[in-house]
């Protein structure tokens, strides 16, 4: 079947079988490989993407419901918000391997998005189906907080 | 461009049967080595034929170039460790280059110009110490001598720094790109004079950063798992689930069917389903009917195995033991007197990094190219070369960034790349993208092994071991040589040092399920293994445990481990008040060359220990990279502590039972301590980091667990998924 999706703002269309999980047809149909495969089970939240702006499993979304949606990748995401985040991220140096960083940095910016100071308990709640291996928590809290401030301090 | 006949190359050789050498190649000031011992002579034979990647007979590690920027090629793999930045560190403080202009590649497989590429056992800084720090020197060399001979004034009057060559109480000044033509045409100095470690302005500074943060953050960095290549296909394999299994028969035809699925067919490992995507191959899977024949495969259950290992150290097993340490006239005499004995059992753990199992392989004819995280390149292009029957040479090893191993990415067989190599066999010269889904990842083996120790310590009366017996079981670690990784860190450990007899004996069973090396290998139990035992004798002997230890490597002369230990107790503030309900856990040890002590500040919620905060002093020689030793220590703390709250590998019927991230648990945000960081000032050479951190964890966890409840541990993880249901399994003395 052909599907209309809409992805970073453009509409793609998608011939494929409506079960795909959105985040093989982001890989491998439109080659948008900045979100990663980790664990296909929404257990990792490396697939991280935005969907109608909230964060979401891509490893377990359908493409059929996800053709209903407008759906934004690492690749495409923009605001004053993402550079403080990936500022941030430089400045504590946060990645290891890194290969969980697309969807940490995803589910930071949706919980930016939806409050401005987080304090810790918040950050538990929004990050903690990010899984890091390389366990870069303590760097991941920090930089949310660098950058929560830094974008609440009028310039 | 410049005339090739400007290409000049000066070579002379040194006593490490390295030459460095320097030439002008494309414009460009290229240093670094070529080997002339008998390995790496083995090995150029080996490359004949393959495509050397720089336009130079030898490994380059520094490349100047008339951009101004100075690139330093990595031979190691950066597998998140963070290792390019530390080498690059190490060049440019040498050469005095301007960091902000120093960029890292990776360089591809190259046996002749490098030797063994190998990353592992924390190696990475270790080894590459004296030829970085010689390459940057003798390049800096090259400059100074170049600018004294322009300006004619004797080379002590020449000063270098942050890329700029001057002469202080002149107006000149140079940039090292002004120079490149006159530097490359003198004779690079074979031992030149290195730095003093005082006079360092950037190793041990903050200024020394990862060079890959950003391009980690944006989506930017490719893996394995984003390589696209045109006509590429994706594979995926059915593997047997039983280890030893092999194929008897099986039936594609539902699998052919699923659209967009190319070709099914049989290889040594499974069943290979090769498809246009990941999702087709996957579907293609699933669909197949596949029977296995497991007349030599393991069938038993993870506690009969437990079972076994208890019945091999005990002597009811016809697995005969080995020495791994001795000491004294006739260890094996009966114990007598005061004797305390202890009893531990450690389960089998996969790598699971973050990013699975993946490879890109083409194979056309003769040649072979691999694009993988591989970080035991060198190995990995002979298997690969038998694999595809061709030789080392015709095989070529794109290096990228690993998301993750941990050990898993350097097995001794290669198993995932072999496997890649023999699927891209038979696809007509297309190439093949080999994905493994966490599933398959979890299931692969190369498990940390479980293991099984039975201690017995003779006490003096002032409750000091005067005997130690350890008797381990354990597969062997390394497919061939005797099992002395299993027992390392238990094999001369300092608290031997106030006994006259130790028996270490090692009992290693063979059967079918694949162990092999996982962060910090041995250490990742037998520092539970020593560091639990002392907090327990310490108890038993009526002392604090920190002054105890404090004993045995006062009489050990262990200056060093003294040093962590003192000040770790005043970082952590040991033996001062705690909040009621918490209590802190200590524990040092050693691995690989670096000494990490850590104390654990934990509580107990409904039987489940909560580590609130972790203190952490390291040794680990000259510290090159201050925050990457942080990082790495917050990072190996994770680690670590996932393994020992959760971790385990369980067998029922010989199949694996942990799927996924939903069974195989991990430390997430929530869980993890705040973790403080101190580095022992040192002047020592620098050894290595990405390993040692994981090891303390556990015993540091399990100490405080015993000052809280009294409650010794005796297996891991803390928090058993089968304990309860298990019981048979506890030990039995
Ligand atoms: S890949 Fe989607 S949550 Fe892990
Ligand atoms: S940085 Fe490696 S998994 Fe997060």
């Amino acid at each position: 079947m052909s599907y209309a999706i809409s992805v970073n703002g453009q509409v793609h269309h998608v011939e494929d079988d409506g079960q795909t999980p959105l985040l093989w047809v982001l890989r491998d149909t439109l080659k948008l490989t900045g979100t990663k495969y980790g664990c296909g089970a929404a257990q990792c939240g490396a697939c991280t993407v935005h969907v109608d702006g909230q964060p979401m499993r891509s490893c377990t979304l359908s493409l059929e419901v996800a053709s209903s949606a407008r759906i934004i990748t690492i690749e495409a995401i923009e605001g004053a918000d993402v550079r403080a985040i990936q500022d941030a991220w430089v400045a504590h140096d946060v990645p290891q391997c890194g290969f969980c960083q697309s969807g940490q940095v995803m589910s930071a910016i949706a919980l930016l998005r939806a409050t401005e100071k987080p304090t810790d308990r918040d950050i538990d709640l929004a990050m903690s189906g990010n899984l890091c291996r390389c366990a870069t928590y303590n760097r991941v809290r920090a930089a949310i907080h660098d950058a929560a401030s830094k974008l609440g301090s009028p310039t | 461009m410049t005339d090739p006949s400007e290409k000049k190359s000066c070579f002379r050789l040194t006593r490490r049967r390295l030459i460095l050498g320097g030439s002008l190649i494309g414009g460009a000031l290229v240093v670094g080595y070529i080997a002339t011992n008998p390995m790496q002579v083995a090995g150029a034979i080996l490359q004949g034929g393959g495509d050397d990647p720089e336009p130079s007979a030898f490994g380059p590690f520094i490349r100047i170039t008339d951009d101004g920027w100075v690139t330093i090629v990595n031979k190691q793999q950066e597998l998140g460790q963070g290792i390019h930045a530390g080498l690059a560190a190490i060049v440019a403080e040498e050469l005095d280059a301007d960091w902000d202009r120093v960029r890292v590649v990776d360089s591809r497989s190259n046996f002749r110009a490098y030797g063994p590429q190998m990353t592992g056992a924390s190696n990475g800084i270790a080894s590459n110490w004296d030829l970085m720090r010689n390459a940057g020197a003798a390049a800096r060399a090259m400059f100074v001598e170049a600018a004294a001979l322009r300006w004619s004034v004797p080379i002590g009057a020449i000063t270098v720094r942050d890329g700029i060559v001057s002469q202080p109480g002149s107006n000149r000044a140079v940039t090292f790109v002004e120079l490149l033509a006159d530097a490359s045409r003198l004779q690079p100095q074979q031992s030149p004079v290195l730095k003093r470690p005082a006079d360092y302005r950037l190793i041990g500074t903050d200024k020394v950063r990862r060079k890959d943060s950003l391009s980690k953050s944006t989506g930017a960095q490719v893996y394995t798992q984003d390589i696209q290549r045109p006509d590429m296909l994706v594979a995926m394999v059915a593997h047997s689930p039983r280890f030893g299994g092999t194929l008897a028969r099986f039936d594609a035809s539902d699998a052919r069917k699923v659209k967009g699925v190319v070709d099914v067919f049989a290889i040594e490992t499974g069943v290979a389903v090769v498809a246009e995507t990941t999702f087709a191959a996957w579907k293609g899977r699933d669909a197949l009917r596949i029977e296995w024949d497991d007349s030599e495969a393991e069938t038993r259950s993870t506690h009969e195995l437990v079972r076994y290992y208890h019945d091999i150290a005990a002597g009811r097993s016809d697995v005969e033991p080995a020495e791994f340490d001795s000491k004294g006239d006739d260890p094996e005499v009966p114990f007598d007197g005061d004797v305390a004995d202890f009893a531990f059992d450690f389960p089998y753990l996969a790598h699971a990094p973050m990013e699975t199992l993946d490879c890109v392989a083409q194979v056309n004819g003769w040649d072979v190219s691999i694009t993988s995280g591989a970080h035991l390149a060198t190995v990995d292009q002979v298997y690969a070369a038998f694999a595809a029957r061709t030789i080392p040479g015709k095989v070529d090893i794109e290096v990228v960034p690993a998301g993750g191993s941990f050990g898993r990415r350097g097995v001794l067989s290669s198993d995932y790349l072999v496997e890649c190599v023999r699927i891209a066999k038979r696809t007509d010269g297309r190439p093949v993208k080999l994905m493994w889904s966490r599933e398959d990842e979890i299931a692969s083996g190369y498990f940390r092994p479980m293991s099984h120790h039975r201690v017995w310590v003779q006490l003096s009366p002032d409750g000091f071991p005067t005997r130690w017996r350890i008797h381990s079981v354990c597969q062997s670690l390394l497919p061939v040589g005797p099992n002395s990784l299993a027992t390392e860190g238990i094999t001369h450990s300092p608290y031997f040092s106030t006994a006259s007899t130790v028996d270490g004996k090692i009992f290693t069973p063979t059967f079918p399920v694949v162990v092999g090396l996982w962060r910090s290998v041995g250490h990742s139990y037998t520092a539970l293994v020593m560091e639990h035992i002392v907090d327990q004798l310490a108890r038993r002997a009526g002392l604090d445990p920190a002054a105890y230890r404090r004993v045995f490597y006062e009489k050990a002369g262990d200056k060093r481990r003294l040093a962590v230990l003192d000040e770790l107790c005043l970082r952590a503030g040991w033996g001062g008040p705690i909040e009621p309900g918490w209590a802190r856990g200590l524990a040092i040890h050693e691995a690989f060359g670096t000494i990490v002590g850590q104390v654990a500040e934990v509580r107990l919620v409904d039987d489940r220990p909560i580590v609130h905060r972790v203190v952490a002093v390291v040794d680990c020689g000259i510290a090159v990279a201050h925050d990457q030793i942080a990082a790495q220590m917050e990072g190996s703390i994770g680690f670590g502590l996932s393994a020992a709250l959760y971790g385990a590998i369980t067998l029922k019927d010989g199949i694996v039972q942990e799927t996924n991230f939903d069974r195989y648990l991990v430390v997430r945000m929530n869980e993890m301590p705040v973790v403080e960081t101190h580095v022992i000032a040192s002047t020592g050479r620098p050894t290595g980091m990405g390993e040692p951190g994981v090891a303390p964890i556990a015993p540091a966890v399990a100490n405080a667990i015993l000052a809280l409840t009294g409650q010794p541990t005796s297996r891991l993880p803390f928090l058993d998924r089968n304990a309860r249901s298990n019981t048979d399994v506890s030990v039995q003395s």
